[in-house]
């Protein structure tokens, strides 16, 4: 919804002529409102209601706890660590679904590399939350069991984020290739001199003796924006010439990732790309649901860990948690969402509520997919409310136009005098303060003043604009 | 001398004063471009004098570093500089040029004035001859002389490493710029390692050799003069006495043309000898010639001899003159014969030689070199500074050669004057070795420098003041120690003991001699006559320093670029701890073969490529000349493996003496982080020195535009280029510029990635420099990929035929970039060996390429679209619907929102919230499927597609 900026006679000719429609609409509207309002409240009641319990139940839990049934309980808190640990610590080497291809193509890869000293360049590729860092991740906990390649490898990770130019990337590689003991008492010299010393290190070596080096780059699309590409197009070079083999893998989720660089790098990277796509059908994605929250076998409470796995089971064919992870599925197919969902599930356990239920899981469902600005919505005061109603009534009888403050009260005056009886007559400051109210919570949105240059060109505008949003 | 030895310095401030010195230079030089003189060159009959800045002065090293001290006042310069204007009033004209530009923290100058009158003039190439030069530094106010016949050290690149040469000639041309003529010695450091082998016997640092090979240029400026030095002439089978194995002093046995050490001439081996006699036999030879030039102002030198020599001064005169008339009349008819000849040769030579002026011809000069014998060896550095007689003790310490033999040398030869005695002299002391003696001349020689100086300023101040009035110092010392000369002939084998007193009693006479001196400057107040006394009186207590360091140190360093600080440090990556496998596979073989750092025996297909690059650099080093290349092409298409390899070509050809040698320096613009790195760079590769970007620039321009020190020539490769942009295009313009000057000798090989560079970045006094020496390099056609890929797989029988077929052409469709190539078939390699685990005998087929290519090739997008979640889909079917609908390529979130609702409703399907679509475009946008605005528009957001509609379509069509 928009505000003009200023005038406040807004009601025209044409407002006049639809007052008679508008006044009714506004009226059902202000039923419909208090519909919602009174649903509204329930709904919060019904929450706290639902919150009571937990806290109540958590209080009584750590009674029993201290009581009698002190397996029961620490059974629980077993699985509930077990199963964070396994949600949220993705660093923590959870399984790999349905990337075995990649998996296998990314530790051969990087066995050539150690084993015999090729060198190699490639990249990952795929949407946030695919899985990119936990398969390079395991990949190399899988190398470093071999004891082949344990003190074989050097490894430098960087990431796009942290090292925002090459300078400070050319650091903090000497200082993860442990080179700047060599360096002596000179802390670090200009960013040229690093350059020439890392390279010069880097050149030493040949392909049988050296060490090689792998070079993790996370969000591999922010080093492309460093100047001329230098940190880029030197790890290429090095990966292409006789030098110390190094592979250099880069994590990225941008799918144009090969247009961003520049042609000298481009031809210097061996185009080897690694895709991570979330390419699993529903099935699979059932599957994945019970392996995540079905218990090992090396659980310590064996009967407690088969009563919960046959729960699991059960549930994945619940129909209605078939529906929420299907919905989720359509929503949104990587795996992080998935744990998300389940972690809020799985913190509804309690020693009173010892499994999962689908009411558990479709309650989290509705806590994750809840619309942010609805939510808002919900926590208004009536003034507000029927600010909001007015400005939306604007919104249709303009179609879009913006309105201000005058507008949004005459709309709400006229509301008042026809219902007087069952709505207080606030005064203008209190309805503008409610009306600011709104502007801070961002349900409303200044547009952008009219310009005191009307006839300013274009670019100049979108300059004016874009300066900080483009950076 | 400068202390050669010196460590490289931390950091950038503290530069090398050689590399200080040679800043200015250009400085100087293009200050006199725009400062006409006052007067035309031929009217500089007597002096002209080159002041140039220099940081320090060359024999201060041993003092406080002279970097510490604070910087001279340019108050007190300035006293300096007008007292060379009054001094020009006096009869004398000197021209000083002093560079504008001042180093702030210390400064100091090295004038390089003539010697004596021209002796030669050639009207038409306007030079003039002449037969000595004055070094005199501003800091110290010391000077030096070297005349012709000396043996001198010139400047090289690397500042640790002076060449060794003997003058020749000196010059000063039609410009005004002062020329000298050498014939080159060779260190041992300067041959190629692979001809070292050829001596089979060990050098020492001090053996250098007679240098034959053509290729140098011999004619050098003046101001690259440093120092003097002494070379002795070795029989093959002698041995450098030991005593002298800390000295300054090089001796030479061998003589060396590029190809081959041959023992030295007897013809060169006597006119070297003979060189170093007539440095011995200085006094006498000085005091035969010098009046011959300079009897037109006998006046003047009786005035002077009456004012300020006192009464024993002009006893020693006496002595002196007695003592030098009754030498020989032979030497000193020979000398005036010699004289005469050497009028005559340089006029007939420039008329010969009019194309060519600046050089001379070696042999002509050779025979010059004899009539300029040497008349003193200025090793200033070994200046016996009496006054400080803790040195005195430290040199006795040093040098345990007896002085005693010296004098007793020089007496013999004042005794029978010609240097055929001195060898018969030399037979007789068979007790002491013959090496020996020449060290004590040496020595003597040094007790006598400041002596010698002081004659030969003495000189070129009075003009007309005659030798024998100026020498009192070593007269004295002479005089003192001929009283013993006879029973030192005799008492040979008591020499050990005396020599210390003896030496005690030379110094002391110096010393004497020079405290007179000052006497001298004190009692004698007429402005003229006392002023250029006082220059060369004063700087007594700054050549002090200077003394034993030099002595102490090695002439040379050995090594080059031996790291001493942590900061040249080599750093490496540690060894790895395992042994890297072997192949044990077929595919595994051709994997290795094929990766793009694999190198092959030979780039087979840039055979024409090659073949002109080579021909251009061969020829540029056979003619001795610069010049650059430009040569372009789209990556991947072997530029720079082609540059490389005609570089080991040449070098392989230098190694077999089929090209004379060069040496190979490459700089690679995406390894600069400024373009103006690259002269640090090219300077580091070139001498080793590291130095701060806008010093190097000016060290290199002096390297490559002065005529001088001997220098190989440089192979410069440039690689990617057109990184070395900048607004002004300086460093291009420099880069290319250095190959047009007539001494640079420096081939620059320019690789860039596109042909037209020259036109469109750069200037056009840029692109002209480079020249139309260009090579296009095309990318790769099928057949010959077909062929570097079978090249490199060469036996190894790991690829069908038609599957290389299949892999060339399709890249060459698309790229021609070999690396692709190459990429490709390693993947398919390894798709090979990965498909087939059991199976060993597998060769990669079609079916591993085409899947290696649609890895590589494939759009992302579509499988990305695909794999996308229906919502997301849905998302992108709303976009085309809202894109169809409105007929714009762009669309807020809330239209497309709209849309999206509509096709849930139709596909019957739970319409996701507003926060759900915005999560979604937030997703899409991250992938950059769409492009989105900044986010806290929030429904105003407006969408764009990142990829066409159509490929939309088609990925959306098929579920």
């Amino acid at each position: 919804m928009e505000l003009r900026g200023e005038g406040s006679g807004g009601v025209g000719r044409a407002g006049k002529a639809r007052r008679g429609r508008s006044r009714e609409a506004g009226g059902q509207a202000a039923r419909a409102l208090l519909g919602i309002e009174r649903e509204g409240r329930a709904r919060a009641r019904r929450r706290r209601l639902t919150a009571s319990p937990q806290i109540e139940s958590s209080a009584m839990n750590k009674r029993k706890l201290k009581e009698s049934s002190g397996t029961d309980g620490e059974c629980i808190s077993q699985v509930q660590k077990m199963l964070r640990e396994r949600l949220c610590h993705h660093r923590a080497m959870g399984k790999l679904f349905g990337i075995d291809q990649q998996y296998k193509h990314l530790l051969e890869l990087l066995k050539q590399t150690t084993v015999c000293g090729e060198s190699n360049s490639a990249l990952i590729i795929g949407p946030r939350g695919s899985g990119k860092t936990a398969l390079l991740n395991r990949v190399l906990k899988d190398l470093r069991e071999m004891k082949q390649v344990k003190e074989n490898l050097l490894e430098v990770h960087l990431n796009g984020l942290l090292q925002t130019n090459d300078k400070v990337a050319l650091k903090e590689i000497t200082r993860q290739l442990h080179l700047e003991n060599v360096v002596g008492d000179k802390v670090f010299g200009s960013f040229a001199e690093n350059l020439a010393f890392l390279l010069e290190a880097l050149r030493k070596g040949n392909r049988t003796s050296s060490c090689p080096v792998l070079f993790v780059l996370d969000e591999f699309d922010l080093f492309v924006h460093h100047k001329n590409q230098t940190l880029l197009y030197n790890l290429f070079d090095i990966s292409q010439s006789a030098q110390t083999p190094v592979t250099v893998i880069g994590l990225t989720c941008r799918q144009d990732i090969l247009e961003l660089l520049e042609k000298r790098v481009k031809s210097r990277f061996s185009h080897r790309r690694i895709y991570l796509m979330n390419s699993f059908a529903f099935k699979q994605y059932i599957r994945i649901f019970k392996e995540q929250l079905s218990l090992p076998a090396e659980f310590p409470d064996k009967a407690f860990a088969q009563k919960w796995n046959s729960n699991i089971q059960l549930l994945t064919e619940d129909k209605t948690v078939q529906d929420i992870l299907q919905n989720l599925f359509h929503y949104s197919k990587d795996l992080r969402s998935l744990n998300f969902l389940l972690m809020l599930a799985v913190s509804n356990v309690t020693v009173r509520h010892p499994l999962i239920t689908a009411s558990d899981l479709q309650e989290a469902s509705k806590q994750y997919r809840m619309d942010s600005k609805a939510n808002i919505v919900h926590g208004l005061s009536v003034l507000e409310i029927c600010l909001i109603i007015a400005m939306k009534h604007l919104n249709d009888v303009y179609e879009g136009e913006p309105f201000n403050f005058q507008m949004v009260y005459n709309e709400f005056q006229k509301f008042i005098q026809r219902k007087a009886h069952c709505m207080y007559n606030f005064e203008k400051p209190v309805v503008m303060k409610a009306f600011e109210h709104l502007l801070q919570l961002e349900l409303v949105k200044p547009i952008e003043r009219p310009s005191a240059y009307p006839n300013c060109p274009t670019d100049v505008k979108q300059w004016a604009a874009s300066s900080l949003s483009w950076l | 001398m400068r202390v050669l030895h010196r460590p490289v310095r931390h950091g950038d401030r503290h530069r090398p004063s050689s590399a200080r010195r040679q800043t200015h230079s250009p400085d100087f030089r293009e200050e006199r471009r725009q400062l006409p003189l006052p007067l035309p060159p031929s009217a500089i009959f007597f002096s002209g004098s080159v002041s140039l800045p220099v940081s320090f002065p060359d024999s201060n090293m041993a003092a406080p570093p002279s970097y510490l001290l604070p910087p001279s006042p340019p108050c007190a310069r300035a006293r300096r500089r007008g007292r060379d204007c009054r001094s020009k009033n006096c009869s004398f004209m000197c021209f000083c040029f002093s560079s504008g530009i001042m180093d702030t923290r210390q400064q100091s100058k090295i004038i390089y004035s003539w010697y004596g009158k021209p002796t030669n003039s050639d009207r038409k190439l306007r030079t003039l001859q002449y037969k000595g030069i004055l070094i005199k530094s501003e800091r110290s106010r010391k000077e030096r002389c070297i005349q012709l016949g000396d043996f001198v050290l010139v400047e090289g690149e690397n500042a640790d490493q002076p060449f060794v040469a003997q003058l020749l000639d000196l010059y000063e041309d039609g410009a005004e710029q002062k020329h000298a003529v050498v014939q080159w010695f060779s260190h041992i450091s300067e041959i190629p390692k692979n001809k070292q082998k050829l001596l089979k016997r060990r050098i020492s640092s001090q053996e250098v050799f007679f240098d034959k090979v053509s290729g140098y240029d011999t004619d050098i400026a003046v101001e690259t003069i440093i120092d003097s030095v002494l070379v002795i002439p070795l029989r093959l089978k002698d041995e450098l006495p030991t005593r002298l194995k800390k000295e300054k002093i090089f001796c030479v046995k061998q003589s060396w043309d590029g190809k081959c050490f041959k023992a030295l001439s007897p013809h060169t081996f006597s006119k070297l000898n003979e060189a170093n006699r007539k440095e011995d036999g200085i006094p006498n030879s000085f005091n035969s010639f010098v009046p011959s030039d300079i009897i037109s102002s006998a006046k003047k030198e009786t005035k002077k001899a009456g004012s300020s020599a006192t009464k024993t001064k002009n006893v020693e005169m006496e002595i002196e003159s007695k003592h030098s008339a009754s030498k020989s009349s032979l030497s000193k008819k020979r000398h005036s014969l010699r004289v005469a000849n050497g009028i005559k040769n340089p006029t007939a030579r420039k008329k010969l030689e009019l194309n060519s002026p600046t050089r001379s011809p070696k042999s002509k000069l050779l025979e010059q070199e004899d009539i300029w014998a040497l008349l003193d060896d200025d090793c200033d550095s070994q200046l016996l500074k009496p006054t400080a007689i803790k040195r005195k003790v430290k040199f006795t310490e040093v040098l345990s050669s007896p002085p005693k033999i010296t004098c007793a040398n020089d007496k013999l030869k004042s005794v029978f004057g010609t240097a055929e005695d001195q060898e018969v002299l030399s037979g007789t002391l068979r007790l002491s070795p013959y090496r020996k003696l020449e060290d004590s001349n040496e020595k003597v020689r040094s007790l006598n420098m400041e002596v010698d100086a002081i004659v030969l300023t003495g000189h070129k101040e009075l003009g007309s003041q005659s030798p024998a009035v100026t020498p009192r110092s070593r007269r004295t010392c002479t005089q003192e120690t001929s009283t013993r000369i006879a029973e030192q002939i005799s008492l040979l084998n008591m020499l050990e003991s005396k020599e210390e007193e003896d030496f005690l009693s030379s110094s002391d006479g110096s010393y004497s001699s020079s405290s007179e001196e000052e006497d001298s400057d004190v009692s004698c107040t007429p402005e003229k006559k006392t002023k250029p006394s006082r220059m060369f009186s004063t700087p007594k207590s700054s050549r002090k320093p200077s003394v034993h360091t030099p002595a102490k140190t090695p002439k040379k360093t050995p090594l080059p670029g031996t790291p001493r600080t942590p900061r040249n440090a080599t750093p490496e990556i540690p060894r790895r701890s395992h042994a890297a496998q072997k192949p044990t596979s077929v595919l595994e073989e051709a994997r290795l073969r094929l990766h793009v750092s694999a190198v092959p025996e030979s780039l087979p297909c840039r055979e024409e490529e090659f073949q002109d690059i080579y021909n251009f650099v061969e020829s540029k080093l056979i003619d001795g000349t610069g010049g650059c290349m430009y040569i372009s092409g789209v990556p991947g298409t072997g530029k720079t493996a082609t540059v490389h390899e005609v570089i080991r070509c040449l070098q392989r050809a230098t190694e077999d003496d089929d090209l004379p040698s060069f040496q190979f320096i490459e700089i690679n613009g995406m390894k600069l982080t400024d373009p103006h790195q690259a002269y640090v760079q090219i300077l580091e590769l070139l001498t080793g020195q590291k130095v701060t970007a806008t010093h190097a620039a000016v060290l290199l321009a002096n390297l490559f535009c002065t005529p001088g020190p001997k220098r190989k020539t440089t192979v410069l490769v440039v690689d990617e280029l057109d990184l070395l942009w900048t607004r002004k295009q300086n460093v291009m313009y420099n880069l290319f510029d250095w190959p047009t000057q007539k001494h640079s000798k420096l081939i620059i090989l320019a690789i860039a990635n596109t042909m037209d560079l020259p036109e469109r970045i750069m200037m056009n006094r840029v692109s002209s420099r480079l020249g139309l020496t260009r090579m296009s390099f095309q990318p790769y056609t099928y057949k010959q990929l077909q062929q570097i890929i079978s090249s490199r797989l060469n036996s190894v029988k790991a690829f069908e035929e038609d599957a290389i077929q299949l892999v060339s052409r399709k890249v060459a469709a698309l790229s021609g970039d070999a690396r692709r190539c190459l990429d490709i078939c390693r993947r398919a390699a390894e798709i090979c060996e990965f498909s087939s685990q059991k199976s060993t005998d597998e060769i990669v087929r079609m079916t591993h390429i085409t899947q290696a290519i649609d890895e590589m090739f494939s759009s992302p997008y579509i499988q990305a679209i695909r794999n996308a979640s229906l919502h997301e889909q849905i998302f992108f079917k709303a976009i085309l619907a809202e894109f169809r609908r409105v007929g714009v390529e762009e669309a807020t979130v809330q239209q497309v929102y709209r849309q999206h609702i509509a096709l849930c409703r139709m596909e019957g399907m739970q319409s996701p919230t507003v926060s759900d679509i915005l999560a979604i475009c937030a997703r899409l946008g991250a992938c950059r499927l769409l492009l989105l605005e900044s986010s806290s528009k929030y429904l105003h957001m407006r969408v764009r597609l990142n990829i066409s509609q159509d490929d939309v379509m088609y990925a959306l069509k098929d579920d």
